[in-house]
């Protein structure tokens, strides 16, 4: 079998892998944000505060990313005399902002999810112990509920990252070259397209593996003081 | 209220053949998945290996360029061995059959694990007294472990179910005509975009609100013999 063809384009690869990572840590950052004020927003009693996030929550788990993504770049078109108007359409007529705009939503809403179920599992008897020497609202959250959250959270949370990374592969379908959209321009032009789609896809593999072992890395660290020391110098099983 | 310009009924079939390709992926899904939940709990090491190869890839690599893979890949693939074989062949895959194949193929790797784990938490003691009864393997299996199995398995199949229909959306790339692919002819005919995509959103959203009801029903009825706590 001929595999020069791979060789050739592999910069091509790469570079449409680098995007791909590009797009994926903005929007996971971006998202990682926006998702913990909505997570904490879910649990508040206010149904003003709770309700409009459960709707936003349902409607971007409940709904296909393909159609957000079309929803926003095409969509948007629709309104272009009003984004004009308030100098918006600059940003909506590129396809990179749309695809970071909707994934950031996305994940946003995934996350925040998985935020509300791991602060609901953090003990009541820390926060009780909490409440008992004197902390209150934020500091309350700072210092003892958020951190406590992320560390239960983690292991879905690696998931919803893996997940976003390969979600990134449809940003191809509005035109962006990320390793999706690199792999299908270099098969339009020289049909071979197995050769080239399983480079892709094991590039994409790799890529997975790494945000799963950096995970395992950070469980690690944060789990310090849940294992035995070293003793005999045997490390604790992990937790997976 | 929303003006479909008469395209309303096309969104309806591409509704139907988009919840047709979901429940024949999802039987496809179903019965890859116990066939390797039972490759990776078997004694073979071969089985552990290709069910554990399976479920590794396909979770690692994204659908879009599975579906790709199955769509533009496959047929090429053979084709190439075909030729190096001295035969000339052209072969071109239905696009429902690689919609239903592709993702199919990729949730039964994701039904693996559900299984898998279902299976896990049956007491073993079960199993043991049942074979100590004189059931056999097989017997065993469909008598004991299959029917508690179920109750173990339906939340993770729900989710599988969620996350599989919502994926039927990217087979739109390979031109099926399903609830996507009309909705984008719909919107290109009329300039409309984003009234089409907000519709088919809100389909998806129905899917999902109905199966997520079906589901805790479903739940209910599984768990109808367990007392709880």
């Amino acid at each position: 079998m001929d595999l020069a063809i791979i060789w050739e384009s592999l910069p091509r690869l790469l570079d449409g892998a680098a995007l791909t990572l590009e797009i994926t840590v903005i929007s996971v950052l971006i998202g990682l944000a926006l998702a913990v004020p909505l997570a904490i927003m879910r649990l508040s009693p206010n149904p003003l505060l709770w309700m409009p996030v459960y709707g936003y929550i349902l409607y971007f788990r409940g709904t296909p990313l393909l159609v957000q993504l079309f929803l926003v770049y095409y969509g948007s078109g629709q309104f272009r005399p009003f984004l004009d108007s308030i100098g918006l359409w600059v940003l909506f007529r590129e396809a990179y902002f749309c695809a970071v705009l909707t994934l950031t939503l996305n994940t946003a809403a995934y996350t925040a999810e998985i935020l509300r179920g791991a602060i609901q599992g953090v003990p009541r008897g820390d926060i009780e112990a909490a409440r008992a020497v004197g902390y209150s609202g934020i500091l309350l959250y700072r210092r003892i509920v958020l951190p406590k959250a992320f560390r239960l959270a983690l292991p879905a949370y690696t998931n919803e990252v893996v997940f976003l990374l390969q979600a990134t592969s449809l940003v191809s379908i509005i035109t962006l070259l990320d390793l999706t959209g690199v792999a299908r321009i270099i098969v339009a032009r020289s049909f071979e397209p197995y050769k080239l789609y399983i480079t892709a896809g094991l590039m994409y593999l790799a890529m997975s593996y790494f945000f799963i072992l950096l995970s395992r890395f950070i469980e690690h660290r944060l789990s310090g003081h849940m294992r035995e020391r070293p003793a005999s110098g045997t490390a604790a099983p992990g937790q997976r | 209220m929303l003006d479909l310009k008469g395209y309303g009924w096309m969104l309806w079939q591409g509704l139907e053949l988009t919840i047709l390709v979901g429940l024949a992926a999802m039987a496809l899904a179903l019965g890859l998945g116990l066939l390797g939940a039972w490759g990776k709990l078997a004694q073979g090491r071969a089985g552990r290996w290709a069910a554990g190869t399976y479920t590794t890839v396909i979770r690692g690599v994204p659908e879009l360029l599975l579906i790709l893979l199955v769509y533009y890949g496959v047929p090429t693939l053979i084709q190439d061995i075909a030729e190096g074989a001295g035969h000339d062949i052209i072969l071109d895959i239905n696009p429902f059959v690689a919609g239903v194949i592709t993702i199919g193929f990729i949730y039964g790797a994701f039904a693996t694990e559900v299984f898998r784990g279902a299976f896990l938490a049956v007491p073993r003691g079960q199993i043991e007294a049942a074979r100590a009864a004189g059931m056999g393997q097989a017997l065993t299996f469909r008598r004991i472990v299959l029917p508690q199995m179920w109750r173990f398995a339906l939340p993770g199949l729900g989710n599988v179910w969620l996350v599989l229909i919502k994926a039927t959306a990217l087979i739109s790339v390979i031109q099926l005509e399903e609830l996507v692919r009309n909705a984008d002819i719909a919107a290109r005919a009329t300039k409309l975009p984003f009234t089409f995509f907000f519709v088919v959103s809100l389909f998806f959203l129905g899917i999902t609100i109905v199966s997520m009801v079906v589901q805790r029903r479903a739940e209910v009825w599984a768990n109808r013999g367990v007392r709880r706590a």
